[in-house]
């Protein structure tokens, strides 16, 4: 399942959410799509942390629209840590000379190994955007798309162009085409007020998803369409419930006699699992979204939660404490008996497996501190990423790379906010919200 | 420490001059009002008669949720105030510490409520009246973050519905 996912091509899946876009494509011959495979050669690994890439992204050429989609571009690559765009005072050419031939030698001269350089042309009340990769060394193009897409999508259009870069000078699949879930807080921390909220991954775009009025909790992105389960406590009720963000649809998810909560889909988007608690005792259920059906998948008298399934389904990571405090366990997706996996020094709580499969991030607290840290499936290469007086609840990026946390800091006036790092453990940063926020959930790529 | 729930103070004095009253089982001979000027603040059978008569929490160490001794005789309180007032029901919210990740305090949470509502009920107290919510760590008491804050948010709350 999720090997499909992943091998399903680039440009296929490039092709699709372009129509979804309402995007014309046409990758234009005169592009002389794809050169060489140089993909790799600029990527300098060095105890396990990448060399940032040096690289040019002056204005596209086509005045402001120009300039605005270049500063998105160059502000993703740069905050994925893994780009170290040139500063402008030092371009050789002006965006309209560097349509005209790039000046290979001074770019190099600038310090940049790589080069973008593309255009936007008014078109009919769309925008023709257009788009070129160098690499400086070889004075190869590596890449070149052209496309029409709506004026209004500007911001897109730069995200899958800085996508299309990154997976070319990296060889991973970019992420910055993707949206950010979250919980929105505000007020004293004994009535906070808890909304939903999301956003571009890069904090544009933000809007918030429901009023206020009830508690909200753990949204989390469903892989497959624009839906989001999360726990809310409508009615003193507190339950899961489904989101369509198209619609603003609201429902509650099945007919449980006690509290729900913890929901995740799983990679195929047809169920949720989640925890009931009721009489003291927490298991975890899944539920079938196309028949409503559910069925209970532990059945200790512990406390089981926080569900997530493999990327290819077939197995579920949770939390447990039935061997005395909050540890990390692998059962069948089809439920059983658990085995764990966290043996160290500490409590572990929160997994969430990576959607490439070679990692589970979690939550750990020891010594009175809380991390962020990855280990291997069977619990092996356990790192630490971050660490502090409360960082929690990790999502992965849908590439495998990046992980979203938040991070509360201690008091009565302590803000919470949303952090990412690289899953190296390098790059730590802030991700601006307007409010303080909690919770997130990574999209995966958009449709 | 900030205490946000007023009533918590008295309550907890309260609580501890009932373990005797309800030791030498006479709660009923519990004030309902009139009979002191602070009495006459609240109606009978409201909350605040409640956390005056009874005690509305009962406190949990770290990561657990067994009753301790202290909490079992304001439960013994509470039963023998519900007595009195066969008309009132209770929600009893199930609170946790900071110092937990979010899903897992939301079951602890439920578990020290149930705990709470199991004692109230092997005391004679009709199941239908009680009913349990947890909140985890999202609504705490003391807003600090030092030991005393989070003891104060480690808690079964009786809600007067």
């Amino acid at each position: 399942m999720t090997r499909k996912f992943f091998s399903l091509s680039r440009e296929g899946r490039r092709a699709a959410r372009a129509l979804a876009l309402g995007l014309a494509l046409s990758l234009g011959g005169a592009l002389a799509l794809n050169g060489p495979a140089l993909a790799q050669s600029s990527v300098v690994v060095q105890d396990g942390r990448r060399e940032a890439i040096p690289i040019a992204v002056p204005n596209f050429a086509g005045g402001d629209l120009g300039r605005q989609i270049a500063e998105v571009i160059s502000a993703d690559l740069e905050r994925s840590g893994l780009f170290k765009p040139i500063p402008a005072g030092t371009f050789p050419q002006s965006p309209d000379q560097l349509q005209a031939q790039p000046a290979f030698p001074s770019w190099r001269g600038a310090g940049a190994d790589a080069l973008v350089a593309g255009k936007v042309v008014p078109q009919g009340g769309k925008t023709a955007f257009e788009f070129r990769l160098w690499e400086l060394n070889s004075e190869q193009q590596m890449t070149g798309t052209a496309f029409t897409a709506d004026t209004a999508n500007w911001r897109r259009v730069a995200h899958i162009i800085a996508d299309t870069i990154y997976n070319k000078l990296t060889g991973d699949t970019g992420y910055f085409d993707t949206r950010v879930v979250y919980v929105s807080e505000s007020g004293p921390k004994n009535r906070r007020v808890k909304r939903l909220a999301i956003m571009d991954q890069d904090g544009a775009n933000h809007r918030f998803l429901t009023s206020g009025k009830d508690l909200v909790l753990t949204p989390r992105f469903s892989p497959r369409d624009q839906t989001i389960t999360y726990m809310s406590y409508f009615n003193d009720k507190p339950r899961v419930y489904l989101f369509n963000i198209d619609t603003g649809q609201q429902e509650v998810l099945g007919d449980f006699p006690g509290m729900t909560f913890a929901p995740r889909f799983s990679p195929d988007g047809n169920r949720v699992v989640m925890s009931m608690a009721r009489d003291g005792n927490t298991d975890i259920y899944g539920i079938d979204l196309r028949t409503r059906k559910f069925n209970r998948l532990t059945t200790s008298p512990a406390i089981d939660t926080s569900p997530s399934f493999s990327p290819d389904g077939s197995q579920i990571v949770y939390n447990s404490d039935q061997g005395g405090s909050q540890q990390l366990y692998v059962m069948s997706a089809g439920g059983g008996g658990g085995k764990r996996i966290s043996f160290g020094d500490g409590r572990y709580a929160t997994p969430v497996w990576s959607p490439r499969g070679d990692y589970i991030a979690f939550t750990k607290m020891k010594g009175g501190r809380f991390m962020i840290g990855v280990m291997k499936p069977d619990g092996s290469g356990e790192r630490i990423l971050t660490e502090s007086f409360l960082d929690e609840g990790p999502t992965w990026a849908p590439n495998g790379r990046v992980i979203a946390f938040f991070r509360q800091s201690p008091g009565a006036s302590g803000s919470v906010k949303l952090y990412s790092v690289d899953v190296t453990g390098f790059n730590e940063r802030l991700m601006p919200t307007p409010l303080d926020g909690s919770d997130p959930a990574w999209s995966p790529l958009n449709p | 420490m900030r205490f946000t729930h007023p009533g918590y103070k008295i309550a907890s004095l309260v609580a501890a001059l009932f373990v005797v009253a309800a030791c030498s089982s006479t709660p009923e001979s519990a004030p309902t009002g009139g009979s002191t000027g602070a009495a006459s603040a609240y109606a009978p059978g409201s909350q605040e008669d409640l956390a005056a008569n009874a005690g509305d929490s009962v406190f949990f160490d770290l990561d657990q949720y067994n009753l301790k001794p202290e909490g079992q005789s304001t439960l013994q309180a509470q039963a023998a105030w519900l007595a009195k007032y066969p008309a009132v029901t209770l929600t009893i919210e199930g609170h946790c510490d900071e110092r937990g990740t979010r899903e897992y305090n939301l079951a602890l949470g439920e578990r020290r409520a149930n705990a709470a509502r199991a004692y109230l009920i092997s005391l004679g107290v009709d199941a239908n009246r009680l009913q349990v919510i947890s909140y985890g760590k999202d609504r705490p008491f003391a807003v600090g973050s030092d030991e005393g804050a989070w003891a104060q948010n480690r808690r079964g709350f009786s809600r007067v519905n």
